[in-house]
């Protein structure tokens, strides 16, 4: 008996709600940091804290031993370039990072630059990466391959033990990505939090946060939450805090059941932390930004969703008659070039349609040298994310890499909708101390405006816990509104006084459709303003009638609303950027011109007074990235040594 | 024939058993209940016994529920039929599927 249907044609009634159900119950915890997410850069930002000898609290919507993007397993610790290998100067990288966010494959001479990275976070990333790696190492974190399990093969270094890894590296030009055995980095943060005392906070979910007299734009002095088990509501009091929470990756997605949901992120990575600093007056950069969705449905197959598309590192595609495809090998000697260029994927598709390959395409493990073989099976897709599980899966099944082709999926499953995206990019705009516009809020990871990548959370959730604790020491105690926590105690628990209505799920499709027509591949002023009616019908009228059975449906009716502010802020952004944009996958009707210099820079949205208010920012407003660098972090002391 | 007595049940969530449990080397240590983040477990209310699938629609097939189990075979993977992989041998040309 697996299945809640069958405990109940068993039992002939439902199980009861296994845990105290406590909406009435409120909570008061006091601290000095207040960190909010318990992913990758949460958990950073605890432990730099703690150590830091203050106070710290930790609230994570699941349980912090797995939970975030990074919490199943990591396998690369990309832009590395303080690593003792490595062939570039951090500082330089850092400036790559910024003018080409989110790369990981090496840039063939004359790529445009794409602008709209993070130079704060990508400085920070490159200077301190490296040191987060060896803490994390410390903690009981594989880094190396201290079991000699792939003696001789090419990257590893037998002095360090460390697999450098082909990728952004061809022919070991640079030498900045380390191969990780990542699926043991999740238990060691959380036994570290708990080492040093961290108060950890699971099934609880922020939603909102506390300013200084209740006041929109006021310095931030804590958060409210509810555990998304027993519903009981959490007022936390904090000197400073951290948002380390994920994007927003279900807002154009009609369907919430996921059948094989692929590509790093749940269901809980709905926008929470941006909702609540955009209600709070924070000023956002970038939410104009999309890209193309990330996200297994079901409907594709995708190596995260299971069945696997092969086109994975070292690993040659074949046709079905076994010829080779110009396809990348992803190795040494393109660097980890993940995809054709446009060209020759135009190349291969009409080589498709005149009979020079044949559909459908494979994964050629077989031909590859065992050792790469073994390190791209056991290791990487052993340690990765998600992928374990589907490593393991084939195997049972009775695949063998060393004699079966891998199908892949490039072409048979056409191209994804282009009005099914992702929002990704946009973030609360931060100085060098990682901090907001808002005094007491400090980001982390995700939600800086940047790529999403491991290392990154890491070593930004590390500094933002350093300055927050910082900062946290030069503030005295502040009251909380209690007006603010009636109100938003009133809007939380809304969903569970009614017992039928809209539910949850219903929502969310609604949201979707809102935006996959007023806000996709064509944008114009009335489409984006007609999007922002269509809100805030269903604000005023279709909100009104959510209701939630239990504690956990409550959280996903909330994550819901957390949906509905991120799609008001993606709107306003879109209207307040009055041209078209490459970088920013971003295309209007109304103001077709692509890139014209006068809109080379960041637009910002904020809530003043409840109205939106929209601002610029210079592209690279964070100035000379070494220099600040270097003012901000004298005292800057590496990696931790145990006193 | 006897008449038999069945249920009236909705349609049921798809797919709804992202997982599978053995019962007989299943303790009901509610570990996987723990470490799933979208909490698509509940404990059963019987104790000892496998948890129950209460979300099967929010799993996102990270697997952790599955990797982290001390106990081998006690739960088992379920990819959904249309998610399932396909491959080929590469001496005989066999296309074989995963029909676990």
């Amino acid at each position: 008996m697996t299945k809640w249907h069958d405990f109940l044609n068993k039992e002939g009634k439902v199980p009861p709600w296994p845990y105290p159900v406590d909406y009435d119950k409120e909570r008061k915890i006091e601290t000095d940091v207040l960190v909010i997410g318990g992913g990758i850069a949460g958990c950073w930002a605890a432990i730099s804290a703690a150590r830091k000898g203050v106070r710290v609290a930790l609230v994570e919507k699941g349980d912090t031993v797995r939970s975030g993007s990074g919490g199943p397993g990591c396998d690369h610790w990309c832009q590395c370039p303080a690593n003792p290998h490595s062939k570039v100067d951090p500082d330089e990288w850092a400036k790559v990072c910024a003018e080409y966010p989110g790369t990981m494959s090496a840039l063939p001479d004359g790529t445009h630059k794409y602008l709209y990275g993070n130079g704060i976070g990508s400085q920070i990333t490159c200077r301190e990466n490296y040191d987060t790696l060896l803490e994390l190492e410390q903690m009981g974190g594989q880094i190396r391959d201290i079991n000699d399990e792939y003696v001789g093969a090419e990257g590893r270094y037998d002095d360090t033990k460390f697999m450098l890894s082909p990728r952004t590296s061809p022919n070991h030009a640079t030498e900045l990505v380390i191969r990780v055995w990542g699926a043991t980095f999740k238990p060691a943060l959380k036994k570290e939090c708990q080492r040093l005392g961290v108060r950890i906070f699971d099934r609880v979910m922020v939603t909102s946060l506390l300013t200084e007299g209740g006041i929109q734009g006021a310095r931030v002095i804590g958060a409210t939450g509810f555990n998304n088990r027993t519903g009981e509501f959490m007022v936390f009091k904090s000197k400073a805090a951290v948002l380390a929470t994920a994007g927003d990756f279900y807002m154009w997605m009609l369907n919430t059941e996921h059948a094989g949901c692929r590509q790093f992120r749940s269901r809980t990575a709905t926008g929470d932390g941006l909702a609540m600093a955009w209600k709070a007056g924070a000023e956002l950069v970038l939410m104009e930004k999309t890209i193309p969705l990330q996200l297994g449905t079901g409907y594709k197959h995708n190596w995260y969703g299971g069945a696997g598309d092969a086109s994975y590192e070292n690993l040659q595609l074949v046709d079905a008659n076994g010829k080779k495809l110009p396809w990348p090998t992803q190795g040494w000697q393109d660097g980890g070039a993940m995809m054709p260029p446009p060209e020759v994927r135009e190349a291969i598709r009409r080589g498709i349609l005149k009979g020079e390959w044949a559909l459908p395409f494979y994964g050629d493990f077989p031909a590859m040298p065992d050792m790469e073989r073994n390190i791209t099976w056991n290791l990487m897709l052993g340690q990765e994310s998600t992928t374990k599980i589907i490593t393991s899966t084939y195997e049972r099944a009775g695949f063998d890499p060393s004699k079966h082709l891998l199908q892949n999926y490039a072409f048979i499953e056409g191209e994804t909708h282009s009005q099914w995206r992702t929002a990704r990019g946009g973030g609360p705009v931060v100085d060098w101390d990682l901090k907001s516009t808002l005094d007491g809020l400090y980001v982390a990871g995700e939600q800086l405006f940047s790529h999403g990548d491991h290392s990154f959370a890491a070593s930004t959730g590390r500094y933002a816990g350093r300055k927050a604790a910082d900062y946290s020491k030069q503030i005295k105690e502040s009251k909380v509104s209690r007006e603010q926590i009636a109100s938003e105690k009133s809007r939380i628990y809304a969903p569970i006084k009614r017992t039928s209505g809209i539910e949850w799920k219903e929502l969310n499709a609604a949201i979707a459709r809102t935006m996959q027509y007023f806000c996709s591949e064509y944008k114009t002023e009335l489409l984006l303003n007609m999007a922002l009616d269509s809100l805030k019908d269903i604000e005023e009228v279709f909100v009104p009638r959510l209701y939630a059975l239990d504690p956990h449906k409550l959280m996903r009716s909330i994550e819901d609303l957390s949906m509905l502010a991120h799609a008001q802020m993606v709107l306003n952004a879109s209207l307040a950027r009055k041209a078209s944009s490459e970088a920013l996958n971003f295309y209007r009707i109304d103001y077709p011109e692509v890139d014209p210099p006068e809109w080379n820079k960041y637009v910002t949205i904020r809530l003043e007074n409840d109205k939106v208010k929209s601002g610029e920012l210079p592209v690279s407003y964070w100035g000379d990235m070494e220099a600040n660098y270097v003012a901000r972090n004298r005292d800057y002391a590496g990696v931790h040594k145990e006193k | 024939m006897a008449r038999i007595k069945i249920n009236a049940l909705p349609n049921i969530t798809t797919p709804n058993a992202p997982v599978t449990f053995n019962p007989d080397i299943c303790k009901g240590c509610n570990a996987c209940v723990n470490v799933c983040q979208v909490d698509v477990f509940i404990p059963n209310p019987v104790k000892g016994n496998p948890p129950i699938v209460l979300h099967p629609d929010e799993c996102w097939y990270c697997g952790c529920c599955v990797n982290d189990c001390k106990h081998p075979g006690a739960i088992s993977f379920n990819w959904p039929m249309q998610q399932r992989g396909s491959w080929k041998d590469k001496v005989t040309g066999k296309v074989m599927r995963d029909n676990e």
